[in-house]
């Protein structure tokens, strides 16, 4: 759970809300410079990714190829732009090379890839892929007597994809509490919303009865996301899946819910108009 | 000559490997008795991963496994292997993870399963993924050498290997496994040049022999590596030669057949070509005998079909 202290944890949360804020900013930057890119997904998976890269998981973003750092994978990776925008915050790579995502030569391709950005575990975007290579990964940590954690990310509708189901199969037999996977459940996908094109729920049953360890949260409150990732990695004997309660879009009020921000850039006057958004003071001083 | 089955030759190899190499992992998909990953899981239990019949997450989990350091070997059935291509596209060809694919049970000589257990199309598709190593063992020794060779091998790699037990071909006592080189076992043919890969090489020999007989100067070249091809050694050979000859338990189109086809055809080397191997058509079930006659793939086929060939 949070921190030595509740004023220690509290300090930690608005620290981590005040990153978020600004991966935010630098996501509808990042992609409006692009002029191509997915908003939606990034921006509910941001929160839960700020936690990751400056809270919870083990890494240094100067040594990228350490054996013994976590491992996140974004096995939507699509919404590779929210993880870009952190590993530029954290250091990982000069923050002037956002500007190239998606453009000839660059190693921010449209969907993240391992052997071009170091930091990048494993290339993912085609759906359903990154959960059974984050298997993989954890099931070595298992093998060298569990050296480092495993956070995967998907997405809902990546969840119609049949390899996530084996691999939700595969991983409790082989008791991989290295192994922890985030939903990310914003509840749109390209053809509309996820319960039309393809129903989920009851989501936390399906994974109950596969024998995880299921954990349902908000994905954008910070405490939560903290709560979660540290009973994760706390728990043993198996997995951990924990359900991010997200909306799509979220943080920028045009976009949130907005199944044709799936896909699509903001424009010059939607940049602005999103950007003056995000960098309004919050109500209640809450980001 | 003694005979053994290529998958069980890998099988042998990967449980002496499994001693020599502590990064090495094995996962199979409920075929393990018939890869032969099976003498690894009972020696080094901890090291096999037997992942059910989910090649999929098998292939994916094998990616992950070697991005964080292991070697593993990912076995099932060659067709099954290819049926999840877009995984080996991803997760193993892209990401140049360190994964020996191993397809086993290739090609038609399989028997009596039929064509929905027969890999005949995993080349052309293996060969098509940049970076992919395709490697296919002519008998037990190489088996082994290859095996050794690949543990050592960095980048994503295809290991095919038969059900039925092969001729051997090579000398134990001198082999030596090369990557990318062919073996010219019946050098000098000037009437046709074989370039046969896997079952095939030891047929295409005993077709050689036969034809000899006739008065027909036929050279064999053993082809164990289809990628990255030995280009240089193809266009020489086929240059002293006045007709080609590509034989293969495969699809004649996009396996080796094409590769030989196209590096002649790129360096503007105009040879006849004869492509033995499944005529763009589907495999069928009957004993493997049978079927390596009915296709004219045996020694018998391939001596008749290259007869016919230098004739027309």
């Amino acid at each position: 759970m949070p921190g030595p202290s509740t004023a220690e944890a509290q300090s930690d949360v608005q620290r981590l809300q005040q990153i978020s804020r600004k991966l935010r900013i630098d996501i509808i930057e990042t992609l409006a410079k692009a002029g191509s890119g997915h908003p939606g997904g990034s921006l509910s998976a941001i929160d839960v990714i700020t936690c990751l890269y400056f809270s919870r998981m083990r890494l240094d973003p100067k040594r990228p190829d350490w054996a013994d750092r976590d491992r996140f994978i974004l096995s939507k990776g699509h919404a590779v732009p929210a993880q870009y925008v952190a590993m530029a915050e954290a250091g990982y790579f000069s923050r002037d090379l956002l500007k190239t995502l998606r453009t000839l030569g660059s190693p921010l391709q449209g969907h993240p890839v391992n052997h071009l950005l170091p930091g990048i575990e494993a290339p993912t975007g085609s759906l359903g892929q990154g959960m059974s290579v984050a298997q993989g990964m954890a099931l070595a940590s298992k093998l060298d007597g569990d050296r480092f954690h495993v956070f995967c990310m998907i997405g809902d509708g990546e969840s119609q994809e049949g390899q996530i189901w084996e691999a939700a199969m595969s991983a409790p037999k082989f008791k991989l509490d290295t192994l922890t996977v985030i939903l990310d459940y914003n509840h749109g996908q390209i053809d509309g919303h996820t319960e039309e094109v393809m129903p989920l729920e009851p989501v936390a049953d399906k994974w109950r009865a596969f024998n995880w360890n299921v954990l349902s949260i908000d994905g954008h409150d910070h405490a939560q996301i903290l709560g979660a990732l540290d009973q994760a990695r706390a728990h043993k004997g198996g997995p951990t899946f924990i359900i991010a309660n997200t909306v799509k879009g979220k943080g920028v009020s045009f976009m949130e819910n907005q199944i044709a921000w799936h896909g699509a850039a903001p424009n010059k006057e939607q940049t602005e108009k999103a950007l003056a958004e995000l960098r309004a003071p919050a109500p209640g001083g809450k980001a | 000559m003694p005979q053994k089955a290529t998958r069980d030759a890998f099988g042998e190899a990967i449980v002496k490997a499994g001693e020599k190499y502590p990064q090495l992992v094995v996962l199979d998909a409920d075929l393990a008795k018939s890869t032969k990953s099976e003498g690894f899981a009972k020696k080094y239990p901890s090291r096999f991963f037997e992942m059910g019949i989910a090649e999929a997450n098998m292939v994916g989990t094998a990616a992950g496994l070697a991005l964080a350091g292991k070697v593993p070997f990912c076995c099932s059935f060659a067709c099954f292997i290819t049926g999840r291509f877009d995984t080996v596209r991803i997760s193993v060809a892209y990401s140049k993870a360190n994964v020996r694919l191993v397809g086993s049970h290739a090609g038609i000589a399989i028997g009596d399963d039929g064509y929905s257990q027969q890999g005949l199309e995993d080349v052309a598709a293996m060969r098509s993924l940049p970076g992919m190593t395709i490697v296919q063992p002519a008998d037990d020794v190489e088996t082994e050498a290859a095996v050794d060779y690949l543990c050592r091998h960095v980048g994503p790699t295809y290991l095919r290997t038969t059900r039925q037990k092969l001729e051997r071909v090579n000398d134990p006592a001198t082999y030596k496994f090369e990557l990318g080189k062919v073996v010219e076992l019946l050098p000098g043919g000037t009437d046709a040049a074989i370039f046969a890969t896997g079952g095939e090489v030891a047929f295409a020999l005993q077709a050689a022999q036969a034809l000899k007989q006739e008065g027909l100067s036929v050279g064999v070249v053993n082809v164990h590596t289809i990628k990255p091809l030995d280009t240089a050694a193809v266009i020489r050979i086929a240059q002293q030669a006045k007709a080609v000859v590509t034989a293969e338990d495969h699809q004649i189109n996009g396996g080796l057949g094409s590769a030989v086809a196209e590096a002649l055809a790129e360096a503007g080397v105009g040879r006849k070509l004869l492509r033995i191997g499944l005529k763009d058509t589907f495999g069928e079930s009957g004993t493997p005998e049978e079927l390596l006659a009915h296709f004219k793939m045996d020694a018998k086929g391939i001596t008749g079909q290259v007869r016919d060939f230098l004739k027309s």
